[in-house]
C-alpha cells in the first residue's frame, strides 16, 4: 500500500467492488470505501441491500462468489458474529485463546475475558452463559488477538435492549483501549449513531451516504443534533420516522411520496 | 435473604392453593424402575416352575441354572468360554473401530477420499454382514480370523455412518469462525472436528457394541469349536437347557457391560453436553 505523502494509509481500502450471486443482478455494483486506522463506521442499509456480502468480502469468507474489484485490508482482522459462535466443545477460556500460539495464550485470554466483564468465568462452558456473556466472550476472542480491523455484523442484534445498552458501552471502551478500525453492521439507526465516527448507508450496491458524526463523545437521544441525524438516517433508510417527527416535516412532499407507496 | 426464611405462620398452617390441571403425561418417573420388568419376569420363571407349568425340558428350573453356573464356574469352563468369546470380541470390535473411525475420517475431510470410500461403503451397508459368512469362510478358513473379521466387518458400518454423519454435520459457521481465527488445518481437525465428531462416533460405537456381539452369536454358533457360543450348542445336542440358559445370561451380561461401558465414556467425553440434557 503506497502512503500518501503525510497521510497516514487507510486500514481498508476498497476500490469499485462488484460481487454478485446469479445473473438477474449484482449485490454490490462497484462500491468504493475507505476506513482510517482506528475509526469506528457504521454500516447501515435495507434488508438485503448487501452489508453482510460487504463485511463477508472484507472478512475473506466470499469464496466462491462472482465479483470484481480490489481490497486492501490489514493482516489481522477479527470477525464478530451475529451469533457468538463459541464451540460448545470448548470451555469459554480455551474459546478464547482458540488459534492463538503464543506463550501467555492463557494468560491474554483471561485478561481479555476480565476485560468484557467475565473474569472467574473461564472454565464454564459455552451454554453455561446468558447471550449477553456469550456475545462478549465472542467480543474477548476478537480483541485478544489485537486486530487492526474488527468487522461486525449486528453483533447485538440477538440480545435485549438493556443488554445493548451495556455492550454499546463496553464496545466504546474497547475500542478506545485497542484502537482497531471497526465496521459494524446493523439495523439499528439509534446504535451506529451512539457508537460511530461515521455512519455510511449501503444502496443500490454503492455507498449512498457517507456522514462524520459530530456530536461529541457524550451522545444523548435528547440532543436535538442526534434526532436530526437519526431522521436523516431513517428518510434515507426510506422509513419515515413516526415516532418523534417534527410537525412540520410531513410537509416534504418527498417523504409523503415514500410513506404512501 | 436470610431474614426472610423465618416463618411468620406455623408451617402446618402454610396454605398451598394453586389451580391444577389434569396430568396428561406419563407423571413422576418410578425409581428402578427399569428393573421392575425383570424382577417381574423371573418371579413369574420360579412360579412357573415351582408349580411345574413350565416343563424342565422346555426352560430348567432357576434354581438348577445357578446349580449349573456353579458348576461350570467350578470346573473352570464357564470362564474359558467368557474368556474366549470376550477377546474374540474386542478384537473385531476393536479392529472395527479403528477401521470404521479412519475411513470416516478419511472420507469426512477430503473430497477424493469420500468419492473412493462413501459409495462402496454404502453399498456394503445394504448387504447384512452376515450374509458374507459363506464367503468369508472360504477365504479365510473357519479360524479365528474369520470369526473375528466378520466381527469387525459387521462394526464398522456403523461406526462409519455415524461418524461420518458427525464429521459432515459439523456446523459450515464453526469451520468459517476457524478460517476467520487464522487456525492451521491440524488445529481445526483437533479442535473443531474431532470434537463435533464425537457425539456421532459415540453413537455409532452403540450401535457397533450391539453389532459385535450379534456376529459374535452368530460365528460362535454356526462354527463353534470354544466359546459360549460352542458351549450353547454342545448343550443344545445333549438338551441341556440349563447350560443353554447359563449361556444366554452371560450374552446379556456381556451386551449390557459393554452398552454401560459406552454409555460411561460418553459421560466423560461429552460432559459439554451433559448439563443441557439434564
Ligand atoms: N449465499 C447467497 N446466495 C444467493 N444469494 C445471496 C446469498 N447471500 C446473499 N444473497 C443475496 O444477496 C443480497 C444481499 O444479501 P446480504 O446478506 O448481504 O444482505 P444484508 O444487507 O446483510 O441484509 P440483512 O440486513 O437482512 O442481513 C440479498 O438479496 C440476498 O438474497
Ligand atoms: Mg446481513
Amino acid at each position: 500500500m503506497a502512503s500518501y505523502a503525510g497521510e497516514l494509509s487507510p486500514a481498508v481500502r476498497v476500490r469499485s467492488l462488484h460481487r454478485s450471486f446469479n445473473e438477474a443482478g449484482g449485490v454490490l455494483n462497484g462500491l468504493d470505501l475507505d476506513i482510517a486506522p482506528g475509526e469506528f463506521v457504521a454500516l447501515l442499509g435495507r434488508s438485503g441491500s448487501g452489508k453482510s456480502t460487504l463485511l463477508r468480502a472484507l472478512a475473506g469468507l466470499d469464496r466462491g462468489v462472482a465479483g470484481t474489484g480490489r481490497i486492501e485490508v490489514p493482516d489481522k482482522v477479527s470477525v464478530v458474529f451475529q451469533d457468538s459462535r463459541l464451540l460448545p466443545w470448548k470451555r469459554v477460556l480455551d474459546n478464547v485463546t482458540l488459534g492463538l500460539r503464543s506463550d501467555d495464550a492463557a494468560q491474554r485470554g483471561t485478561q481479555a475475558l476480565a476485560e468484557v466483564g467475565l473474569a472467574g468465568r473461564e472454565r464454564a462452558w459455552p451454554h453455561e452463559l446468558s447471550g449477553g456473556e456469550q456475545q462478549r466472550a465472542s467480543l474477548a476472542r476478537s480483541l485478544v488477538r489485537d486486530p487492526q480491523l474488527l468487522l461486525a455484523d449486528e453483533p447485538f442484534g440477538a440480545l435485549d435492549a438493556l443488554t445493548r445498552i451495556r455492550m454499546h458501552t463496553l464496545l466504546r471502551r474497547l475500542c478506545e483501549v485497542h484502537q482497531p478500525a471497526v465496521l459494524l453492521v446493523t439495523h439499528d439507526v439509534d446504535e451506529a449513531i451512539v457508537l460511530a465516527d461515521r455512519v455510511i448507508v449501503l444502496d443500490g450496491g454503492v455507498v449512498r451516504h457517507d456522514a462524520h458524526i459530530d456530536l461529541g463523545t457524550r451522545r444523548s437521544q435528547a440532543d436535538p443534533a442526534f434526532a436530526r441525524l437519526r431522521a436523516l438516517l431513517l428518510a434515507e433508510l426510506g422509513v419515515e420516522d413516526d415516532h418523534d417527527a417534527a410537525p412540520g416535516r410531513h410537509a416534504d412532499p418527498r417523504l409523503d411520496e415514500r410513506a404512501a407507496s | 435473604m436470610t431474614t426472610l426464611t423465618a416463618p411468620t405462620r406455623p408451617v402446618a398452617a402454610a396454605e398451598d392453593v394453586r389451580p391444577t390441571r389434569r396430568r396428561l403425561g406419563p407423571g413422576e418417573p418410578i425409581r428402578f424402575g427399569g428393573l421392575i420388568g425383570i424382577a417381574a419376569l423371573l418371579g413369574a420363571w420360579v412360579v412357573g416352575s415351582a408349580t411345574g407349568l413350565l416343563d424342565p425340558r422346555t426352560l430348567t428350573e432357576p434354581w438348577t441354572v445357578v446349580e449349573t453356573a456353579g458348576t461350570l464356574v467350578e470346573n473352570g469352563r464357564l470362564q474359558e468360554s467368557l474368556l474366549t468369546s470376550g477377546v474374540r470380541a474386542a478384537l473385531g470390535l476393536g479392529l472395527g473401530v479403528a477401521v470404521g473411525t479412519v475411513l470416516a475420517l478419511v472420507s469426512g475431510l477430503s473430497r477424493i477420499g469420500e468419492s473412493l470410500i462413501d459409495g462402496p461403503i454404502q453399498v456394503k451397508r445394504s448387504i447384512p454382514t452376515l450374509a458374507l459368512i459363506p464367503l468369508l469362510i472360504l477365504w479365510l478358513g473357519i479360524g479365528e480370523p474369520m470369526k473375528i473379521i466378520t466381527i469387525a466387518l459387521a462394526v464398522f458400518v456403523p461406526v462409519y455412518i455415524h461418524t461420518h454423519n458427525g464429521l459432515r454435520t459439523i456446523e459450515g459457521r464453526y469451520a468459517e469462525l476457524a478460517e476467520t481465527l487464522g487456525v492451521t488445518r491440524g488445529e481445526f481437525v483437533r479442535h473443531v472436528v474431532l470434537p463435533g465428531a464425537m457425539p456421532g462416533f459415540l453413537l455409532g460405537m452403540r450401535f457397533a457394541v450391539t453389532s459385535s456381539l450379534l456376529a459374535l452369536v452368530v460365528v460362535e454358533v454356526i462354527n463353534a469349536t470354544s466359546g459360549i457360543g460352542h458351549m450353547i450348542t454342545l448343550a443344545s445336542n445333549y438338551g441341556q437347557t440349563d447350560i443353554i440358559v447359563v449361556g444366554l445370561v452371560v450374552y446379556a451380561l456381556l451386551g449390557v457391560t459393554a452398552d454401560a461401558a459406552v454409555r460411561f465414556i460418553e459421560r466423560k467425553a461429552l460432559s459439554w453436553r451433559r448439563t443441557l440434557a439434564s
